[in-house]
């Protein structure tokens, strides 16, 4: 088990420098010079020869590259944003506590939600629970994150001013965005759980169980639960992932100061060492949440810690 | 057929008219119709029939586990130890099954649950049916382990870590954990290697005569039935065709469908380019055909047969038959037979 985790930990290496290169190589070929933008259009030429040379943006691209990753592994320096001239890493940590927040806040409401509705949906398989559950559901996923945002802005903070329409700091103030960040994986979670438990309770070990004179409940709860939730776990984890990357449009609609509002801010001002570190930091994020995820997947299945050893 | 009194004293099993369906969109299907089956005190009865005769649907109608819906027990009764399974109440019903009716699956790959380890799904059985705690659950699961020839070390052990005869074993030891009165085996070999297959029935014989349980051996390997079985049930198209004494049986099957079963076993003795199968296919049972539902496979069949819908009839003592031609015929030899002496 623990070598399986090494191991894990050691395909993450090329994985990340595979990510650093992609985006390094995107920005370096955006139109658009950063010296030019930080420094103004009054710039003298060697003001921006100097700014050049001072970030190394003056060498080819692969040393440009070599540097880069040099200086992250042996200093844990990923730069320093052109803009505020603070390291990349500071100016992430402090806005990825918010990211999380509300990324926790969104997949504690989908597991809520969208396990129990499941469960419901398949045991009532054709009630008019399930049908409205299925209807929700495909709502919930078609449903672009900004829209639903928006309507929920206007309805609950606009009209009925239940409800803040922005900024995080307060336990209100999350309600709106941790919900319309969760719609999607409400609706996803909710779909798996259901389709996992109908093919589940259809298994031979359901009737065997059953065959054992035990009661529905326990059948139900402790039998095919878990083994209906195998791959709901899994899910799970990769929408908690997604949810940490992905966050970039619902705190651009709440005004929240996470990770995603500070990586598009960035974009716009063309500050690429943000930019970098930022997506570095997500790929980093999302591994280790996959990671934390296939250990737990092979706590909750036997099988699966089999093959670990 | 037998009265009712005498079901009460000797009977362990009394099936009487169970029509058994399962009610779809696109039709009907009759899997059990009208089918009666009786089972005495320690024999084995094989049942036996083609895939999609109405076996398992019977197996798991006694047990009460028809999956509904689309599954409905229309009418009839099975009588276990005189009490009418169809009427107990659900929780009633959860008394009986394990802790007198248990059952063996056809498929050991998939009957355990994969996420618990042997032992707990073998206690789960005890401590449902047993005032015990759950250690001594467990040291009981143990014991059953060692009795169905699994070591004690491996009770701890998850089903993907036996092969499909050792699962088979642990089936067959939460199926007896709790000592059942009736033990119903639903093609218990057939998921298995050959080799595997002797040993697991080797098995199943030896401790149902040690547990002194009865047995329902559903099957569709005649071979298997001559050698474990005390009286054979033949199945057809949701009706019991033929029920006698397995002796009487394999020295004369007397439905037309029987014999068709018999001479579709390879002998080696005899020199046949081509094995003797019956013409035909086994009807749809959402349309079956009226009459005796055999009838249109059956070289025997007269004009009354798509007419009536034959009874079971007493051609012999304890051999019964659903087909008059051919039990007019075996009283027909009987008394010929009896003339010549």
């Amino acid at each position: 088990m623990i070598r399986y985790v090494i191991r894990r930990i050691l395909f993450l290496i090329p994985v990340l420098i595979g990510v650093a290169f992609c985006v390094f190589t995107l920005l370096y070929l955006t139109p658009g010079d950063p010296a030019r933008m930080i420094l103004g259009d009054m710039a003298t030429e060697e003001a921006i020869r100097e700014f050049r040379v001072k970030e190394g943006l003056d060498g080819p691209f692969l040393v440009q590259f070599g540097n880069y990753i040099y200086k992250a592994v042996t200093r844990g320096d990923i730069g320093r944003s052109y803009v505020t001239k603070r390291p990349v890493l500071d100016e992430i940590m402090t806005v990825f506590p918010a990211t999380l927040k509300l990324s926790a806040f969104a997949i504690i409401i989908a597991i809520i939600i969208g396990m129990p509705c499941g469960i419901l949906s398949a045991i009532k398989q054709y009630s008019i629970f399930d049908t409205l559950t299925m209807i929700f559901a495909m709502v919930g996923l078609s449903m672009p994150v900004f829209w639903l945002g928006l309507l929920l802005i206007l309805y609950f903070s606009v009209h009925l001013r239940w409800l803040p329409s922005s900024g995080f700091d307060t336990f209100r103030a999350m309600i709106l965005p941790s919900v319309a960040l969760s719609a999607q994986s409400i609706s996803m979670i909710t779909r798996m759980t259901r389709s996992s438990m109908l093919e589940v309770v259809r298994a031979d070990y359901i009737r065997t169980a059953r065959s054992k004179g035990q009661k529905e409940s326990v059948v139900i709860w402790v039998h095919a639960l878990h083994n209906a939730l195998i791959p709901v776990v899994t899910l799970c984890g990769l929408q908690f992932g997604h949810l940490l990357a992905g966050a970039i449009l619902t705190e651009s609609i709440f005004a929240i100061p996470g990770v995603g509002r500070l990586m598009v801010e960035s974009i716009k001002a063309r500050d690429y060492p943000i930019v970098q570190g930022g997506v570095l930091f997500v790929a980093i994020t999302f591994s280790v949440v996959n990671l934390l995820v296939d250990l737990l997947y092979a706590y909750i299945d036997p099988r699966i810690k089999a093959q670990y050893k | 057929m037998t009265d009712t009194k005498e079901n009460a004293k000797g009977l362990l099993l009394d099936i009487q008219d169970l029509t058994i369906q399962y009610v779809t969109d696109s039709g009907t299907v009759h899997a059990v119709e009208n089918l009666n089956l009786q089972l005495g005190h320690g024999e084995t009865l094989g049942f036996v029939g083609e895939t999609g005769a109405g076996k398992t649907t019977t197996a798991l109608g006694i047990m009460r586990l028809i999956p509904s819906p689309p599954g409905v027990i229309r009418s009839g009764k099975i009588l276990f130890e005189g009490a009418d399974l169809l009427k107990k109440s659900e929780a009633e019903m959860r008394a009986v099954r394990g802790a007198k009716i248990a059952m063996i699956f056809q498929d050991p790959m998939t009957s355990l649950n994969p996420v618990m380890t042997v032992d707990k799904q073998i206690a789960e059985m005890i401590r449902l049916h047993r005032s015990v705690t759950d250690a001594e659950a467990l040291n009981l699961a143990g014991d059953m382990l060692e009795l169905v020839g699994i070591r004690r070390e491996r009770m701890h052990d998850y089903p993907h870590q036996f092969s499909g005869g050792m699962k088979q074993r642990v089936v067959i030891a939460i199926a007896l954990a709790c000592d059942p009165g009736l033990l119903i085996a639903d093609e218990p070999t057939t998921a298995l290697d050959v080799t595997i297959q002797a040993q697991v029935l080797e098995l199943m014989k030896k401790l149902k005569q040690q547990f002194d349980a009865s047995m329902i051996l559903i099957t569709h390997d005649l071979g298997i039935v001559a050698e474990i079985c005390d009286r054979v049930a033949i199945m057809y198209a949701g009706r019991v065709v033929e029920y006698a004494d397995k002796h009487a049986l394999y020295r004369r099957p007397l439905h037309p469908y029987t014999i068709g079963l018999f001479n579709s076993v390879p002998d080696l003795e005899e020199d046949k380019e081509e094995l003797a199968v019956i013409p035909g296919l086994m009807p749809d049972p959402m349309d079956l055909p009226t009459g005796c539902t055999f009838h249109p496979r059956c070289s025997f069949a007269t004009e009354e047969c798509p007419v009536t819908k034959p009874d079971m009839i007493e051609a012999a003592p304890g051999h019964f038959v659903a087909c008059p031609v051919r039990a007019a015929a075996q009283a027909g030899s009987e008394s010929r037979g009896g003339e010549g002496q």
